[in-house]
């Protein structure tokens, strides 16, 4: 049983966040003294990369919109970088020990953007058009059988079987709460608020200029005064790698998330005394690069082959070499990043090609002609970048072992079509986030029952494994969180084992920023927070 | 005045031939657009990751993809003749809306690198025409070359380098100081300093064949017997290179760039994406690769509307340079 009474944590809260401040000073800011005050005002301009579709996640899941729609719809919850949660819109939270009863008390006197009360009937429309319309609140909260609003500000969720992940899937950016009377009796997914979003968080939406930038303007009714501390916040939409570390060099982008910066750029901004890294603040995505084998065909089938191919890759060189030392190395199916699920007693396939021509050899495909014992193609997610190096690694990784290996290359859309619709593949090279919690990040990749041709980035291998489906369907219900893990340990070893994908790196993600923007990642969600308090020292 | 007539015209002329051209123009694209492989829904669920066969199956019905192609076509048809572009999947807004957003930051990126393009490559032209042979045309020409064979996101990014990050004096990319409320000439001066950088980039791939152009075209008039006569009759030099000869080169650089407003718009693409200049170009880019096909062919009608009426444009110029043309 989780229990937070109010009184009890707010003042921890405060004192966690000064902390972390504190933290981020001492680290950052030598010249400033220790326990400076929050400054009010300024602009913080953001570069997020790419420009979302959409500026609220009530139906979407769009990745760069993480970073925009926390900051006018907030959620439940938040988390300290232990996943720990702590309150937001909700002040207290109890779950029953069998994992059927979530209860919320919901914070008072918090308004929406356009004036109106905040109550728990906006949080149960929130959570059941979640559950109908968002492309992963389906599962997240399918086992929700009811939702019973039990007073002004107190809600009750009952569900049918235990679902352990729910409380960490509370977050702004992932169950974001939109106002019940914008939203009722429209098609969610094409309402107008989704790019024009009003909500309850500390910055108000002020206009959308597409394929330039999205400006906020402070919420001057903000319930947590006196935050937020920044009078506007700019996000701009700079893709081009040159021109983004160009606007970081300039000053125009005070801080950068989820662009892909050439890692030979990242010396020279290192440099930079004005210009900070943060690498935390990245694990509610837990990113991480896969490379997936189709088990239709004939030659990966056959589960020599595929060991074979993983004691042919020097997971280490692509680390050096093609991320140059920002990415760790992987094991196992999830991101060390995932710290909770994460475990290093797993098999392990050291980098060793004379065993891996031996298990060639063994599984009767010995060298022919030029050498060659059979070819294969494979395909990387993007055309450009680490996915294409890394697949150009392996090809000729592969090349040395006989296996001639062709790296074909597209754009995204004819990626996903030929992987898992046309299924015209035998290696895909792919990106993947581990998320919050492994029954929704990595399931899907693994279960036999979502093997869906048609489905992007579901169970693209074909791979079907009674064992494993046992243990993670036993995961998905099992309340007891050391169970849990063990069951999830379990499933790692397996998965190793069989080896439907060679799990390569997780690539580190970056905030880059300049060292005078404060708090912009405080926990799991990193930049994806609220901001409210962001702050620009002097 | 008598050349109104020739130029009417010519008008007619351009009219009637542009409606069946823009008719066949969107079937085409049409088809061309189909044999690109996945589609919106392909793209929205890949970016999303966490998509079910249900979720899938609602985006291509609300989107009009699981519709046979005919109908997909006829339904855009019947959109065009109630002069709507349709509604983009991706972005949630009128196609009509979401062009109008970006056409004027295009339209005047290029009218301002055409400008350019045709100030500079005018004058250098005439500079090398008139020193042919000698250094100054050696030394334009090995120029000229120089900016023609430099791709042009190397010049964004070196003036970027230069001007932004070195010397600091030119923002590195957008289109205007965002949450400014500049008006009037400070507005006017805001949006000049964002617009000079890339206008130049996209400009000087064009100055160089304009000021080939000019050079070839002027010394080929220069030889004519009326040029010859107007110096007999005690003309200046100034005026007949003017008035004479400039005027009479002119014919083959205004068809050229005619011809280059459309080759612009593709262009614009790599340096609307290096300036971050939000226009048409970007907009189509990535239309492609989310396959949000209402939005490119409302790009790709547009464009060639554009192009056609950049034609009509040349024709009625060249009418006025020329008065034999346009006469039966």
């Amino acid at each position: 049983m989780i229990t937070h009474p109010r009184g009890v944590l707010a003042p921890t809260r405060r004192a966690f966040l000064l902390s972390t401040a504190v933290i981020a000073l001492a680290s950052t800011l030598p010249g400033i003294s220790f326990g400076a005050e929050p400054k009010q005002g300024g602009t913080l301009t953001v570069n997020i990369g790419t420009e979302p579709p959409v500026l609220v996640l009530i139906a979407h899941t769009a990745g760069a919109a993480v970073y925009v729609s926390s900051k006018t719809n907030e959620g439940l919850l938040t988390y300290d970088f232990d996943f720990t949660p702590k309150p937001l819109l909700a002040t207290e939270w109890k779950v029953a020990e069998d994992g059927l009863r979530y209860w919320f008390k919901l914070r008072e006197g918090v308004k929406f953007h356009d004036g109106t009360d905040f109550t728990a009937e906006d949080v149960a429309f929130s959570i059941q058009t979640l559950k109908e319309n968002h492309p992963r609140g389906r599962a997240t909260f399918a086992q929700v059988s009811s939702i019973n609003v039990l007073g002004a500000h107190e809600i009750e969720l009952l569900l049918d079987k235990p679902s352990p992940y729910l409380l960490t899937a509370l977050a702004s950016s992932e169950s974001p709460i939109v106002p019940k009377h914008l939203y009722e009796g429209t098609k969610i997914a094409e309402n107008p608020h989704n790019v024009a979003p009003i909500g309850t968080g500390p910055f108000v939406f002020k206009e959308w200029v597409r394929g330039s930038y999205v400006l906020y303007e402070r919420n001057p009714n903000y319930w947590d005064a006196p935050k937020p501390y920044l009078d506007k916040l700019v996000v701009r939409f700079i893709g081009d790698p040159a021109a983004a570390v160009a606007s970081i060099e300039t000053g125009e982008v005070l801080l950068s998330v989820g662009i892909n910066i050439p890692y030979t750029d990242f010396d020279r901004l290192e440099a930079n005394p004005a210009l900070g890294f943060e690498t935390r603040g990245f694990t509610y995505t837990n990113s991480i690069t896969r490379a997936e084998f189709n088990f239709e065909n004939k030659y990966l089938a056959n589960a020599k082959v595929r060991q074979a191919i993983a004691y042919a890759i020097d997971r280490n060189f692509i680390v050096n070499t093609i991320y140059l030392g920002h990415a760790k190395a992987l094991n196992g199916p999830v991101s060390p990043g995932l710290a909770a699920f994460f475990s290093d007693d797993l098999p392990k396939y050291e980098f060793d090609p004379a065993k891996a021509e031996a298990l060639l050899d063994e599984a009767g495909f010995p060298r022919g002609d030029g050498g060659v014992r059979f070819e294969l193609n494979i395909d990387p997610t993007q055309p450009t970048g680490a996915y294409k190096q890394s697949a150009e690694y392996i090809a000729q990784a592969l090349n040395k072992v006989g296996i001639k290996t062709t790296v074909r290359t597209q754009d995204f859309a004819t990626f996903v079509k030929r992987v898992y619709t046309d299924r015209d593949f035998d290696i895909a090279l792919e990106g993947m986030s581990n998320l919050f919690d492994p029954t929704v990040g990595i399931q899907r990749l693994y279960w036999s029952k979502n093997f869906k041709p048609g489905v992007p980035f579901s169970n693209g291998a074909h791979y079907e494994s009674a064992e494993t489906d046992r243990l993670l369907e036993a995961a998905a219900v099992e309340p007891d969180p050391k169970k849990r893990f063990a069951l999830f340990v379990d499933f790692q070893k397996q998965v190793v084992t069989d080896l439907p994908a060679l799990d390569l790196v997780a690539p580190d993600s970056f905030v880059i920023f300049d060292k005078r923007v404060v708090n912009h990642t405080l926990g799991a969600e990193g930049f994806g927070y609220n901001g409210a308090d962001i702050y620009l020292a002097s | 005045m008598s050349s109104l007539p020739r130029i009417a015209r010519a008008l007619r002329r351009t009219v009637l031939q542009a409606i069946p051209t823009v008719i066949g123009i969107v079937i085409l694209n049409f088809f061309l657009l189909q044999l690109a492989p996945g589609d919106a829904a392909d793209v929205m669920a890949g970016e999303a990751g966490s998509a079910t066969e249900e979720t899938m199956a609602a985006m291509r019905s609300r989107f009009g993809l699981n519709l046979p192609m005919l109908d997909q076509l006829l339904a855009y048809l019947n959109n065009l003749v109630h002069f709507s572009l349709g509604f983009s999947p991706r972005y949630s807004m009128q196609v009509s809306d979401l062009i109008g957003q970006r056409l004027p930051g295009t339209l005047t990126l290029m009218a301002m690198a055409l400008a350019i393009a045709l100030l500079i490559g005018l004058t250098l032209g005439s500079l090398m025409a008139a020193f042919a042979g000698r250094l100054p045309d050696r030394l334009i020409s090995i120029f000229s070359l120089l900016f023609y064979s430099v791709p042009g996101f190397w010049i964004g990014l070196m003036l970027i380098v230069l001007f932004s990050v070195t010397l600091g004096w030119l923002p590195s990319g957008g289109n205007g100081t965002i949450g400014s409320d500049l008006s009037g000439w400070a507005g006017i001066v805001d949006k000049a300093r964002y617009m000079v950088l890339p206008a130049t980039s996209l400009a000087l791939f064009y100055v160089a064949i304009y000021a080939r152009l000019t050079r070839a075209a002027m010394l080929e008039v220069r030889n004519q017997d009326f040029v010859r006569t107007a110096y007999a009759k005690g003309l200046s030099p100034a005026v007949v290179t003017v008035k004479h000869i400039l005027r009479n080169a002119l014919i083959p650089i205004t068809t050229m760039a005619g011809m280059h407003v459309g080759g612009m718009l593709g262009g614009a693409v790599v340096v609307e994406t290096v300036y971050s200049w939000p226009g048409l170009g970007r907009l189509a880019f990535e239309a492609v690769m989310g396959r949000d096909y209402t939005v490119l062919l409302g790009i790709l009608l547009l464009s060639s509307l554009l192009v056609i009426l950049a034609n009509a444009v040349v024709d009625i110029l060249q009418t006025w340079l020329d008065p034999r043309i346009g006469e039966l």
